[in-house]
């Protein structure tokens, strides 16, 4: 007695528009040696494997043009997908850019349109949803986290990250900024993701399975006895890790 | 108002049947109209547990698919009459179910029932996914080790991210831990987790602690939910637990060891 819904006269709908807002990574390119993207994007790639992963991504060609470069939109987004990463739109491009995008099925949007920023700009608090925040340059924001972060959860934030519980064990946090965790931190905490070797990671129980700053990590294994389970701050002197009580 | 307990854990063999039944059961013999649903599709066991499985007609995918109505599914315990039972489908896969269908025969149930309890199938995929994702309170059941401990922590991840209630920016779903198949005497033997280390992981209110018992498994031989053996440890557990969740005020019981609690028992006597 399935339902045929060609036969019954009242037709439930099937679908529905809604508008949402999502955030999504933008790569801002400013060289068009397709070889050093690739290589550095390696680099960025190696530092959050998981993160990066089958993540969506916009491409945003300002940066390039305004040179007065050129850019074979095709081979960038073949490197983009070589990476692992899957670009689904394409900003501040010529014309021949925006066409060779569509001609990929990439949509083109418009520098302007960079939706709902004005609002987003303000602090959020939100429960650990991992998706990354919009890499506007003038949009760094504290992301402020007041649940646990569990298992197989992962957090980024393109600023600060101030987690208020929590960090389970199998979740993973990331921070382009600093990371600071009022509470028991057992998972990964990945500081300074792009780079930035002045950023610190505060705990108030340090257990973690790794932490590291700008890449340079260390694993629960190194960590020593005197720091673990204490109020810690971690940062980066002279490419190694400083562990230090805070008292 | 209806309230939708989802019983899960991430990690299987923990204990969800076994505590649906003893506690869908318990709320009934309160006085609550309750339904229990067995979301294991392909493995349907809690109409062995409940000791129906020989009056089961339809299942939940008929019931989804338009195949039969829910009240013709739905099979009233032979114990309790405020207490009735949706059995799984045991000869579909799990892609019977969809989120659509699932929350149509929920919201029907919330009409008439006051508890519907979802017994989760293990695993964090599809099925875990959909008996979770419309509930308003969540009995997360965790065996004392470190891997049940991880899995559970997982699924807390999954109800507060991937639920209606977190996608619809409500209130959270209320998560309660019960510690269950608990043995003191390993724990003193560093065996398994105490009740602290648990929490301590997990930070989670506790609901109770189930201890390992064999009075568990004879119940199931006989179908009859454990709750309804009230000589029984187990038993005792789940009535306590039950209780506690309607907001009575019992202590914690079954924590510290045989002697150590007889003892505590003739000492504070
Ligand atoms: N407190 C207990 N003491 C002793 N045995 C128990 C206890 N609780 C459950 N068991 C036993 O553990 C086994 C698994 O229990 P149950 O079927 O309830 O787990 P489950 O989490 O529903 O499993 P699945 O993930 O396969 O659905 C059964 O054999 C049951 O009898
Ligand atoms: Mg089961």
């Amino acid at each position: 007695m399935s339902t045929d819904p060609h036969k019954t006269p009242y037709t439930p709908s099937a679908l529905e528009f809604k508008s949402s807002t999502f955030s999504v990574p933008v790569l801002v390119l400013t060289s068009d040696d397709l070889i050093a993207v690739e290589q550095q994007l390696q680099d960025k790639i190696g530092l959050a494997p998981e993160f990066f992963r089958n993540s969506p991504l916009i491409i945003d060609l300002q940066e390039i043009n305004k040179k007065g470069y050129d850019i074979d939109v095709a081979e960038l987004t073949e490197v983009l997908r070589n990476s692992g990463l899957l670009p689904i739109g394409i900003r501040g491009g010529n014309v021949q850019q925006n066409e060779q995008a569509l001609d990929l099925l990439i949509p083109v949007y418009s520098i302007h349109n960079v939706g709902a920023s004005a609002e987003t700009q303000e602090r959020k608090t939100i429960t650990p949803a991992p998706e990354p925040e919009t890499d506007a340059a003038d949009n760094i924001s504290t992301t402020l986290i007041t649940q646990p972060v569990r298992s197989g959860q992962r957090v980024y934030s393109s600023g600060d990250l101030i987690i208020l519980a929590q960090v389970s064990a199998g979740a993973e946090i990331m921070a382009e900024g600093n990371i600071h965790v009022y509470s028991t931190l057992r998972g990964r905490a990945l500081a300074g993701v792009q780079g930035d070797t002045e950023a610190r990671i505060f705990c108030s129980d340090l257990q973690a399975e790794l932490i590291s700053i700008a890449g340079n990590y260390k694993i629960s294994e190194d960590l020593d006895e005197t720091v673990r389970k204490k109020p810690v701050q971690i940062y980066l002197q002279n490419h190694t890790l400083i562990i230090k009580d805070i008292v | 108002m209806a309230r939708i307990i989802v019983v899960t854990s991430g990690k299987g063999g923990v204990g969800k049947t076994t505590t649906s039944a003893a506690i869908a059961m318990g709320l009934a013999k309160k006085g609550h109209k309750t339904a229990v649903i067995d979301f294991d599709v392909g493995l349907r066991n809690l109409d062995l547990i409940m000791g129906c499985e020989r009056r089961v007609v339809y299942d939940f995918v008929n019931v989804i698919n338009g195949e039969a109505s829910l009240n013709q599914a739905l099979i009233r315990d032979k114990n309790c009459n405020q207490l009735y039972i949706l059995p799984a489908s045991q000869t579909r896969d799990k892609d019977a179910l969809n989120q659509e269908g699932v929350g149509k025969i929920l919201d029907e149930l919330k009409k008439d029932f006051k508890y519907i309890v979802c017994d989760s199938p293990a695993g964090i995929e599809k099925g875990a996914h959909l008996a979770m994702y419309f509930a308003d309170d969540a009995f997360v059941v965790t065996n004392p080790e470190v891997s049940s401990v991880r899995d559970s922590d997982r699924m807390l991840g999954i109800l507060a991210s991937k639920s209606r209630r977190a996608e619809q920016n409500e209130e959270p779903i209320k998560e309660y831990l019960l510690l269950s198949r608990y043995s003191p005497d390993r724990v003193r033997l560093g065996e398994m987790l105490s009740v602290d280390d648990v929490q301590e992981i997990l930070s989670l209110h506790l609901l109770g602690v189930i201890p390992e018992s064999k009075s568990v498994l004879n119940a199931s031989n006989s179908g009859m939910p454990i709750i309804l053996d009230e000589k029984s440890d187990a038993g005792q557990a789940y009535a306590d637990i039950v209780a506690r969740y309607l907001g009575e005020d019992k202590p914690h019981r079954f924590i510290e060891d045989k002697k150590g609690f007889f003892g505590k028992l003739f000492g504070s006597k």
